[in-house]
């Protein structure tokens, strides 16, 4: 019960934050806006009991990344954006699209919700730290570390962009 | 323990712990004073009171009946939200520290930390990711100092966040890495096992050496690290590079007046406390200490706690210590110290320590 009611709110303030996002013209409100999203989706991972993907989540995404995202904003002295009218195509073929893809996927959830199953937690330690140490580190170690080289490359190929620049 | 009593205590503690923490970040600014005027030869205040004892009870009367400046051209929202992030996140990170290991008052024994929760079976529990807690809280009271200096609408104030977000963010890199010596060794995220870990004394080759079992001993470098970028992370003298007067007026929060002001020096001396508490949990042992059977039982079950300040009193003390000593850091030397020194050397002291463990089964 508890649960539920703090899911809705945390998932109520998630979609506030997100379309508070796109909403405000200014890109420091639009930054804390993500920050806040960040910040409900932690809470959320912490009430499924992944208290260390939610400690992650918060130091990594909201606490490091958007730090950076408001420093350069900062850096550049970024203004508030100018509005455009909007485009014929968004609003004769956007938003009926989002229609049809909102109302389909109601339609599924509701007619043969019973049919898709649930996801069950396969193990009593499901979220806790060496859980998930076991499983990047013994059974998807390969995968994991090949993902870490990936960053690495994209981080090296924007080092090598950025002087090519200047 | 049922719904009632259990609100009941952790309202209790809650209360005690603010208060006592306000407390201490009060006298801290006294200490301060009157430590940094001896070191230069001067008295420090001695008008308010016997030894100048009652000057913050006037530096806070003082503040709150100021005139809260709201200048023209700021970012209003951003600008009031700023200062409480700030203290908000900064007063946050004691609800997971422990201050010693439990008390038994009328019946009740309950953990001396604010996360502690006694279950049904008497046992303890605390969050098993404190560590990580700190960590998080503490990289969003960046947004505090960063969301200050931007919206303030003046340049000492803009460079100084900018200065301070860049240092916050070098900082933390070599903050997390120096910890994890310490997580290989105890095997936990949780304080109050990582504290536990550390009880009774290193044993070498089948002799007690008498010798506490703290983890300073095996990771010198790592509490070095820890030290120096915590001292960065707070913006402490000789790393104080966004509030640096001669350059920057008073840095982020020139445009600050008021209690709005008094919130970030608050906010500033709550973090240099969570550090110190953090350095005593890993490093030093938490509440461990020599065991006087002399005493009577309540101020035997008191002395972990006293333990405890005594060693976080250490760390305030040599925070002020550096003050006095040290002058601030050039802003390349500081950003190279973090890159090129501080983050290798915490690389390397994690890449020895892991071998080690490995050795060692």
């Amino acid at each position: 019960m508890v649960h539920q009611v703090l899911f809705i709110i945390f998932g109520l303030i998630c979609v506030a934050g997100a379309v508070n996002l796109l909403v405000q013209r200014h890109p420091i409100n639009s930054a804390l806006s993500l920050v806040v999203v960040m910040a409900s989706l932690a809470l959320i991972y912490l009430l499924l009991g992944a208290e260390f993907l939610a400690a992650i989540q918060v130091i990594v995404y909201a606490g490091a990344i958007m730090v950076l995202f408001v420093f350069v904003i900062m850096l550049l002295n970024a203004g508030a954006e100018e509005r455009t009218r909007g485009s014929h195509i968004a609003l004769f073929v956007g938003v009926p699209g989002v229609v049809v893809l909102a109302g389909t996927v109601a339609w599924l959830l509701i007619h043969s919700g019973s049919r898709l199953g649930g996801v069950t937690i396969s193990s009593s330690n499901f979220g806790e730290t060496h859980a998930i140490a076991r499983l990047l580190f013994q059974n998807f170690l390969l995968p994991f570390e090949v993902t870490s080289v990936l960053i690495l490359i994209a981080i090296m190929g924007a080092v090598v962009l950025g002087k090519r620049e200047g | 323990m049922d719904t009632k009593t259990f609100i009941l205590v952790a309202v209790i503690k809650i209360a005690l712990v603010v208060f006592i923490m306000l407390t201490g970040v009060a006298y801290t600014t006294w200490l301060e004073r009157k430590l940094v005027g001896r070191i230069q030869n001067r008295w420090g205040p001695t008008r308010v009171g016997p030894f100048g004892l009652l000057q913050p009870l006037a530096d806070g009367i003082k503040f709150i009946l100021k005139e809260d400046l709201l200048p023209d051209y700021v970012h209003k929202g951003l600008f009031i939200l700023a200062p409480m992030l700030a203290l908000v996140m900064s007063l946050i990170s004691i609800a997971v520290i422990p201050f010693g290991e439990t008390i038994t008052i009328a019946g009740h024994t309950t953990a001396l930390q604010i996360s502690g929760i006694t279950h049904a079976g008497g046992g303890i529990t605390d969050i098993n990711i404190g560590l990580l807690i700190i960590l998080g809280v503490t990289s969003i009271g960046v947004y505090g100092v960063a969301l200050a200096g931007w919206s303030s609408n003046s340049k000492y104030s803009l460079l100084g966040s900018l200065r301070a977000s860049a240092q916050m963010i070098s900082y933390e890199l070599a903050l997390g890495l120096s910890l994890v010596g310490i997580l290989l060794l105890s095997g936990t995220l949780s304080l109050r096992e990582i504290v536990f870990s550390q009880s009774g004394n290193w044993v070498l080759g089948g002799h007690d050496t008498h010798v506490p079992h703290w983890f300073i001993f095996p990771q010198i470098v790592g509490f070095f690290i820890y030290l120096l970028a915590a001292y960065a992370e707070t913006n402490r003298i000789p790393f104080d590079m966004p509030e640096a007067e001669t350059e920057l007026v008073a840095g982020y929060h020139t445009e600050y007046s008021s209690m709005k002001f008094a919130m970030f020096f608050m906010a500033e001396y709550v973090n240099m406390f969570t550090v110190a508490c953090l350095a005593t949990l890993l490093f030093f042992g938490g509440w461990h200490g020599p065991h006087l059977g002399f005493l009577p039982p309540l101020a035997q079950s008191l002395l972990p706690v006293v333990y405890f300040a005594a060693k976080v009193f250490f760390f305030i003390f040599l925070y002020i210590w550096i003050r006095g000593t040290l002058p601030r850091f050039r802003y390349d030397q500081l950003m190279a110290f973090g890159w090129k020194f501080l983050l290798p050397l915490a690389i390397a002291n994690i890449i020895v320590t892991s071998l080690i463990v490995a050795w060692r089964g």
